[in-house]
């Protein structure tokens, strides 16, 4: 390990941070007037973080290996994974807020306060992303959920907003304190909370103490709760509801990546020679996930609702990568995660435009006949959803098709058949939105829709997952060179 | 011209037709919503299209028993996938039955297909496109890329255009067909980890797949191909496809999707794992044999056109799995005759139903009847293709069915008597049938009001019906194009099956 300047290593966030204390000044001092301009700003603030982790990155072609590079004496790393997670983060963080752009407005609820808050909770998982140890884990991690929490109740005047952040707040405060818990156990009976450390007393091969075990396991259900893994799911549909729609948008993609990326880093990172431990109980939430979030799909009639089981799901494929782990597994995790992650929006960027006579409408039903009403919308809602189902030649294929390529490859044939089986229930319910839109007559008229950022995000998206087959090339590749640098 | 991309400019040409009609054909710039313009388009682009597989076939060798016009692309060279097509003996029909069938199922919609015209052609086209990409894929990847990708346009197909229960016949289809489907993606990703490449022609050289997995294997590919076929026990979702289908739906899916579920017995389970395949060949003739007589008697119950045929389609898919499984020369040209002879007069059967469905919009067999008097064009039409069904000498089903009972003694003389009862039977409902529709007093009003062919669907009808009296007659003219390639398949799985049980 070489280290660096901190400041140097920390440049992204470092760049983040200024930029959000910067829109929070404007947003005190010009009020809820100026929420677009702060918005502005937290977009500029996401593409400085994005080009100075660029052009350090050319800076690095000049210092072959330099990474991984820490600061702080090991609390934070910076690596190939931990920048490639960031980005993917980011570009989810930014298109949230574009997402966002005239939602409050129409809701009559603009607050600048909201862009501010996403900047803070992505920083918090950046900072997650980039943790080398339990400390700075938790710091990120209580920063991300924070935010989360006050964006989860954005609609103060909404009881269904108000019931989702408490909801969220309480069953996330507990994760949290289960997760605090783990943590002090496993620093209790070893003796550090260094990530490297821990890895090395893992690797020495001399038996591990039952209390880390059971702190490891800790810390596993708490990360489990925040990706929304069966049996600590139960949250997940009803804020996905409650919440306001770019917020649940916001959810569904760039936390379940920093989650994501902190359980890779913990279990194929210092975990990695104690998978005995807990590999059956990742295999259990991934079984689990994929099985709940197919089968409890089928019977839900809101579309939001709908949403949430099928990210349920899709945190079972993702699962399984993790339980693959080895360079295919970490790149199909990033390969499935960037797909999905975009996929998502997408479908969430369609939800936004369901508005009748200015409000919001969100019960499947409401879909009805869209192919004749909105043509475009309903063309890019399909493309989305075949894609969702992992339907070829659509992105969604490719990215099942790596994940379990990993798992066979690493001998999980069986979990690869149970992934394959859930996907086929579960493209029921996609289904069931295609049928909605075309063979149903029109019940209701949806308004056109007029948002750009909405329609930047739902066009970019539905694109991608057509022209994804064309050339997937520089994804694999890319992902390639990191899970190897990785691993 | 030999570095001319001619299989990947034919695959993706319907593609660029769809993006064309979905780019600039505004609906709202015509007094007809651009239906005529759509139509027009469409019809256009799949004439090309099978005017390059006429190209195709003219400058295919049929002595070369390997792959030609190979084209190949770096794909993804991380994980072994390429970009890799080819034509042989054998997939060079299965490319000419897609691009023949589609342009006589554009010019049959025209007429039939009122709503959403514009939609209709750019489904049909996507469908074409997957399903030439299907029969021209050396790639796995890449097979099953297109193999899966039809099952988005069907969908739609059936479920936008079809009749009153299309909801559940589209479920059904597309739920039944996945299911299958990603059971043989597993055994794809099985065999690329033990290949370490996606290539299927590197998988047919190799043989060093373990027996036991093989067998595994083989059961996953099985899965897929049996639902596609589709065999007995699995074929309850043809039926209702079938039926609420519109007609060119209908054709294409009789015509050219079933043939994809035959095309992976061949390519996949026969040429990849030969051993497997004759190991479990008793099992496929046993289903094969169910199939042909329990979907004949099936079809003589049947009080609906489409679903009579739609069976009687499930009992000449089981002379196809039967030819292939005796594992005799007979056999395998037999199999291949019958896919052929299959896709034309099912196809044509499926139009000739279309041409009553769009005049009195019922498929019930009772509300037709004396229909000969006042349609004579029609129902001569309909006697060359019932004729055809049945296996009269001198029509194309008679070579196939002829030769795969042949196979069928050969391996086993049990066999051919089973499945000469399905002959039997098929004369018997194909008759009744048209007994029924065009025979008997002409009671009904609205039937004797009924016009005769008009000349766009004489035109839809003259190319199939010569092809089934040509290819009835003078057989040797598809034979003779992929029989050495066939031969070879033969010799080659012969020989492996031979050495595992030395």
């Amino acid at each position: 390990m070489i280290s660096a300047s901190f400041l140097y290593v920390v440049r992204p966030e470092l760049v983040l941070a200024l930029m959000g204390l910067f829109a929070f000044l404007v947003a005190i001092v010009g009020g809820n007037r100026v929420a677009r301009s702060v918005g502005f700003i937290v977009l500029a603030g996401f593409f400085f973080a994005t080009i100075t982790m660029f052009s350090s990155s050319r800076l690095e072609g000049l210092l072959n290996g330099v990474f991984p590079m820490q600061a702080f004496g090991g609390l934070f790393v910076d690596d190939a994974f931990a920048r490639l997670s960031k980005v993917i983060v980011l570009v989810a963080s930014a298109c949230s807020i574009l997402l966002s752009w005239h939602y409050f407005e129409k809701e009559g609820s603009s607050r600048s306060e909201y862009p501010v808050l996403v900047l803070f909770a992505t920083l918090g998982m950046m900072a997650m992303i980039s943790a080398g140890d339990f400390l700075s884990l938790y710091l990120g991690l209580e920063l991300q959920s924070l935010s989360l929490y006050i964006l989860a109740a954005f609609k103060r005047d909404d009881a269904r907003s108000s019931e989702a952040g408490l909801k969220y707040f309480i069953l996330g405060a507990l994760s949290s304190g289960v997760l605090l818990y783990g943590v002090s156990l496993i620093y209790g009976f070893s003796g550090t909370t260094n990530f490297d450390v821990l890895a090395n007393l893992f690797q020495s091969g001399s038996t591990v103490h039952p209390g880390v075990v059971v702190g490891l396991v800790f810390v596993c259900a708490a990360v489990a709760f925040k990706l929304s893994g069966v049996p600590f799911h139960m949250w997940a549909p009803d804020v996905y509801e409650g919440a306001p729609t770019p917020v649940t948008a916001f959810f569904a993609s760039a936390p379940k990546l920093a989650a994501l990326a902190l359980l890779v880093r913990l279990l194929l990172g210092p975990f990695a020679g104690a998978s005995v431990y807990w590999h059956q109980a990742v295999l259990f939430i991934a079984v689990a996930s994929m099985l709940w979030g197919a089968f409890a799909g089928l019977v839900q009639f809101n579309l939001k609702r709908l949403l949430a089981y099928s990210a349920i799901a899709n945190v079972g494929f993702l699962l399984v990568g993790v339980l693959a782990g080895g360079i295919d597994g970490v790149q199909a995790l990033f390969i499935y995660f960037s797909i999905y992650a975009l996929n998502i929006l997408g479908a969430f960027a369609v939800v936004l435009c369901l508005r009748r006579k200015g409000k919001e409408v969100e019960s499947l039903s409401d879909l009805a006949g869209l192919s004749r009403t909105n043509p475009l919308l309903a063309l890019g809602m399909a493309v989305l959803m075949f894609s969702l189902a992992g339907i070829p030649p659509l992105a969604g294929f490719f990215g099942k098709y790596f994940i379990f390529l990993a798992a066979v490859h690493h001998g999980l044939v069986f979990l690869a058949v149970i992934g394959m089986l859930s996907s086929v229930v579960s493209a029921y319910y996609y289904l069931r939105i295609v049928k909605i839109m075309y063979f149903d007559e029109p019940l209701i008229r949806i308004d056109p829709m007029t948002d750009w950022g909405v329609r930047l995000v739902l066009g970019g998206a539905a694109l991608v997952m057509v022209a994804f087959a064309f050339m997937p090339a520089p994804l694999v590749d890319y992902t390639l060179k990191v899970a190897h640098e990785f691993v | 011209m030999t570095s001319f991309p001619l299989l990947s400019v034919m695959t993706f040409l319907p593609l660029a037709g769809a993006l064309l009609l979905f780019l600039f054909v505004k609906e709202g710039h015509y007094r007809d919503g651009g239906a005529r313009l759509s139509q027009g388009i469409a019809l256009a682009v799949s004439l090309l299209a099978f005017v390059l597989s006429c190209v195709m076939l003219a400058r295919f060798d049929p002595s070369y028993t390997g792959f030609q016009m190979m084209e190949s692309v770096v794909w993804l060279p991380s994980f072994g996938i390429a970009y890799v097509k080819g034509i042989d003996g054998i997939s060079v029909w299965f490319v000419m039955i897609s691009t023949i069938l589609t342009p006589l199922c554009i010019l049959s919609a025209m007429h039939s297909v009122k709503v959403r015209v514009k939609e209709f052609m750019i489904a049909l086209l996507v469908l074409e496109t997957m399903m030439i990409g299907t029969f021209t894929a050396l790639d796995f990847f890449l097979f099953y890329l297109f193999f899966e990708g039809v099952l988005i346009p069907m969908f739609l197909i059936i479920g936008v255009w079809g009749g009153a229960k299309r909801t559940y016949a589209a479920y059904k289809f597309f739920l039944y067909t996945l299911l299958g489907s990603v059971l043989m993606l597993v055994a794809i990703l099985v065999l690329v980890r033990h290949f370490g490449s996606t290539s299927m022609v590197l998988a047919m050289v190799k043989d060093s797949i373990p027996k036991e997995t093989a067998l595994w294997l083989w059961l996953a590919f099985f899965a897929s191909f049996a639902i596609k076929t589709p065999m007995w026990p699995f074929h309850t979702w043809l039926p209702y496809a079938h039926v609420e289908a519109p007609t060119a739906g209908s054709v294409l899916l009789a015509g050219v999707l079933l043939k994809m579920g035959c095309y992976g017995f061949i390519r996949i389970s026969l040429q990849i794992l030969p051993e497997a395949s004759h190991f479990f060949a008793p099992m496929m003739i046993g289903l094969s044999l169910v199939a042909i007589v329990y979907a004949s008697l099936v079809a003589l119950a049947q009080t609906d056109v489409k679903k009579l045929i739609a069976y009687s389609s499930v009992a000449h898919m089981g002379y196809v799995t039967l030819g292939l499984f005796s594992f005799t020369r007979q056999g395998f040209d037999g199999a291949m005759m019958v896919i052929l002879s299959h896709t034309f007069v099912a196809g044509a059967l499926f139009l000739c139903v279309g041409v009553i469905y769009d005049r009195l919009h019922t498929r019930e067999i009772s509300r037709y009847g004396g229909m000969a008097t006042t349609m004579p064009k029609y129902a001569t039409v309909f006697m060359v293709f019932t004729l055809a069904a049945i296996g009269l000498p001198g029509t194309s089903g008679f070579v196939g069915e002829f030769l795969t009972m042949q196979g069928a003694f050969e391996a086993n003389s049990w066999y051919a008597f089973v499945a000469a009862f399905g002959m039997i039977l098929s004369a018997a409902y194909m008759l009744w049938l048209y007994r029924r529709l065009f025979f008997g007093p002409l009671s009904k009003d609205d039937v004797r009001a009924m016009p005769d062919l008009t000349k766009r669907e004489m035109l839809v009808f003259a190319p199939l019906l010569v092809l089934v009296l040509w290819m009835g007659i003078y057989p040797a003219s598809f034979k003779n194009v992929y029989e050495p390639t066939l031969d070879k398949v033969l010799t080659v799985v012969q020989n492996k099956v031979h050495e595992v049980r030395l």
